[in-house]
């Protein structure tokens, strides 16, 4: 993964000695709290519900096993001793005091990692596949340039005061996009034009939040030379003619939307041809060298299926549901994707304790080349294990809490912090997690009912991404009660789509019935390959809202 | 007289003005010395305005450069205005006048200019500051120079940092 030269330091060292004085500035009152307000978000630093809420940064989801130590020490020594990995590969530390932030970020550049523009109306983390590298339907490895876009928008002098944060997601596999570039505000889609050369597909305007939309393609294909001058007109664009008044319409989505896909790309192309010559157009040494940080581990080579993971699965069911549900094809032979679940029923989706982190840690060193990810639906991945260390792995994880086989199942679910934590909720998000986790506790039902997304949102800023879930719950405020709102349909991959609203919001004590209403619809409808995804799109809402309502 | 920080970090006394947008029923009224028009007022003028060394113009955060892009070299002075330090509008405005439209004199900020934006200004071609009065102005030459280095290129360098850096990553040695 990237490895920080003296440029890099120096960047980050004198950032960190600017926010602490800003920070001085601050607490001295010299600055106002509407002044100090996007320095901080832009270092990471929300004020919360409890306390400051610190987001911090996990370029791309990739981690190293002594930044996931520092993280564990610094949760011990600056929180309560735990983090939660967020739906945008950061992490969050809930109680960090205001006046520690920047000793926490001196920590952290020490490893290399920042808070930077986590928050705030600026360019946020690139986000990326968590298999990038090792799956093998892959164009080529998105990280080198999920990089190349984490410096250029680093500090970018024209865009630190957009009028709404933006964001940006890479995806490079031909078939699957665990990245949901559909739903981002520029979402990149690696491809190759008919002559073969390397670029990318182009979405502009997709987001969550209140005005939930897909993103339109806008050009269908830029060279990977192209690529930061091309980002550079849509954002110089949406930076001179995005709304500004009205903080709920600033989003680059109503933007693209006002003045349509083709009217918008219009914009860009021209701004574009202006500066698509600029010395900011990449250079192939550019690429080459980023690429030489992303080169592939000491690979041995290995075969398929080696008798020691064989044997393993005929001897033991639950190893085997494990190796069925939570581990994942890898391109090189005798290797293995395995994702550590981070959904045990009882503990908040994504949240993981220091002594977890560092559990982690030890796991990447012994079975993964030092190397971790964290995903947006918010699991560990260790990308590189040996299929025959496949059961000695399992071993290891299960006690830690890891190994609840339920990837992609409808308990492993996508859950912002919610109310218990969030001072934005309407609604408390954690505990309907638990229920429904806990109604369907039956791992061979979990099983027999296939993937379902399950994304649960505290309110409609969406962190939890519930228009995109199979099953999205929202949290709406009903004249101070907290309720909850259904929606079916939604998708986030290729086939990405908003859910459908099913109707009038349930209480919470009445979710988990509710949530198995709507399973069993699908149960009693489903053909034999269909998926509920599937089936939901081929009988539509009325059966479901007919059943659940009845 | 008001003191102006310059993008050397120097802090000069300066005495142009800034004249606001005259009502409706009003006529602009020119004082004595050297003065800032609003963008529209000096086009309506243009005839009379051209070409006089003390008589600038002001845009404001919505106004496009592309208004004033074929009579800056008869403008001494433009300044742009931040009508609130987070409407970040101004900064594409100042590299577009710089880059695009070879925009030479002098380039200020106007308006909600606080010490934490000095060097992001600076980057983007304002080569003047008026920073708000409240403000402690000593403090700005730090705050111009927070960073020795930048990832982008912009208007003050158009070497971004991939292209200088070296043809393969340095080992670390550490």
């Amino acid at each position: 993964m990237y490895v920080y030269d003296e440029h890099d330091r120096q960047l980050l060292a004198e950032r960190v000695a600017q926010f602490r004085d800003q920070t001085d500035r601050a607490l001295a009152g010299e600055l106002a709290e509407d002044e100090f307000l996007p320095l901080r978000l832009q270092n990471g630093l929300y004020v919360q519900r409890l306390a400051p809420m610190l987001r911090i940064c996990i370029p791309y989801g990739m981690l190293r096993a002594e930044q996931l130590r520092r993280l564990a020490r610094i949760t011990r020594d600056y929180d309560k001793g735990y983090a939660h990995f967020t739906t945008r590969q950061n992490v969050q530390l809930n109680w960090p005091a205001l006046e520690d932030v920047p000793d926490i970020l001196a920590e952290l550049a020490e490893v290399e990692m920042h808070a930077n523009q986590t928050s705030g109306n600026c360019i946020r983390n690139t986000t990326t596949d968590q298999f990038a590298g090792v799956q093998s339907d892959e164009i080529t490895d998105p990280r080198p340039y999920c990089e190349i876009i984490r410096q250029w928008s680093t500090y970018h002098p024209e865009f630190a005061f957009l009028p709404r944060k933006f964001k940006v997601a890479v995806n490079a596999s031909e078939h699957t996009d665990r990245a949901a570039i559909q739903v981002h505000d520029i979402g990149l889609q690696m491809v190759h034009n008919e002559a073969g050369e390397p670029g990318f597909r182009v979405h502009v305007g997709g987001g969550l939040g209140r005005t939930p939309m897909v993103g339109p393609v806008i050009r269908d294909f830029i060279p990977e030379l192209d690529l930061l001058t091309y980002l550079e007109a849509i954002l110089r664009v949406y930076n001179r003619y995005g709304r500004r008044d009205n903080k709920y319409k600033a989003r680059i989505k109503i933007l693209v939307k006002a003045l349509t896909p083709e009217g918008f790309a219009e914009r860009v192309e021209a701004e574009w041809a202006h500066i698509k010559d600029s010395p900011t157009r990449l250079t192939r040494e550019a690429i080459d060298r980023m690429k030489t940080y992303f080169t592939e581990p000491d690979y041995q080579p290995l075969d398929n299926n080696p008798e020691a993971l064989v044997s393993a699965r005929a001897e033991s069911r639950p190893f085997d549901n494990w190796v069925t549900r939570n581990v994942n094809e890898h391109r090189k032979p005798g290797y293995a994707i395995v994702t550590l679940t981070m959904k045990k029923t009882g503990t908040p989706p994504g949240n993981v304790s220091d002594r977890q982190l560092e559990q982690i840690a030890d796991l990447a060193e012994r079975y993964s080349f030092g190397e971790a990810r964290v995903t947006h639906e918010q699991n560990v991945v260790l990308a590189d294990v040996r299929q025959d260390q496949l059961h000695e792995l399992w071993q290891d994880i299960r006690p830690m809490g890891f190994a609840t086989a339920n990837l992609n199942t409808l308990t492993d679910v996508i859950c912002c912090p919610g109310g218990d934590y969030c001072a934005l909720a309407n609604a408390k998000s954690i505990p309907v997690a638990e229920t429904i986790q806990r109604r369907f506790d039956n791992l061979d039902y979990l099983y027999d009912l296939g993937n379902i997304d399950l994304n649960i949102s505290g309110c409609m800023n969406a962190c939890g991404h519930h228009h995109v879930g199979h099953i999205g719950v929202l949290g709406v405020d009903k004249k101070g009660e907290e309720y909850y709102q259904i929606s079916l349909g939604g998708a986030s991959q290729n086939d990405a789509a908003i859910g459908k609203i099913l109707g009038p919001s349930f209480a919470r004590e009445d979710m988990p019935e509710v949530v198995e209403k709507i399973i069993n619809v699908y149960v009693d409808h489903r053909t034999e390959e269909e998926e509920f995804l599937d089936t939901y799109r081929r009988i539509g809402i009325t059966p479901f809202k007919e059943r659940v309502y009845a | 007289m008001p003191e102006i920080v310059r993008h050397d970090g120097s802090i000069v006394s300066d005495d142009w003005q800034v004249l606001e947008r005259p009502a409706e029923d009003e006529s602009l009224e020119l004082p004595e010395g050297p003065c800032l028009v609003p963008a529209a007022q000096w086009l309506e003028h243009h005839d009379q305005f051209a070409g006089d060394r003390n008589i600038g113009i002001w845009l404001d955060s919505h106004e496009e450069p592309e208004l004033v892009a074929d009579h800056l070299d008869q403008l001494p002075l433009i300044a742009v205005n931040f009508p609130k330090f987070s409407d970040g509008r101004g900064y594409s405005t100042a590299r577009l006048l710089r880059e695009r439209f070879g925009y030479r004199g002098e380039l200020r900020a106007i308006g909600d200019v606080l010490l934490d934006q000095l060097q992001f200004m600076k980057r983007c071609g304002f080569d003047s500051y008026a920073l708000r009065p409240d403000k402690d102005i000593t403090k700005a030459p730090r705050c111009l120079n927070f960073f020795s280095n930048a990832y982008q290129a912009a208007t003050d360098n158009d070497e971004p940092l991939f292209r200088r850096r070296g043809e393969f990553p340095v080992a670390d040695t550490a």
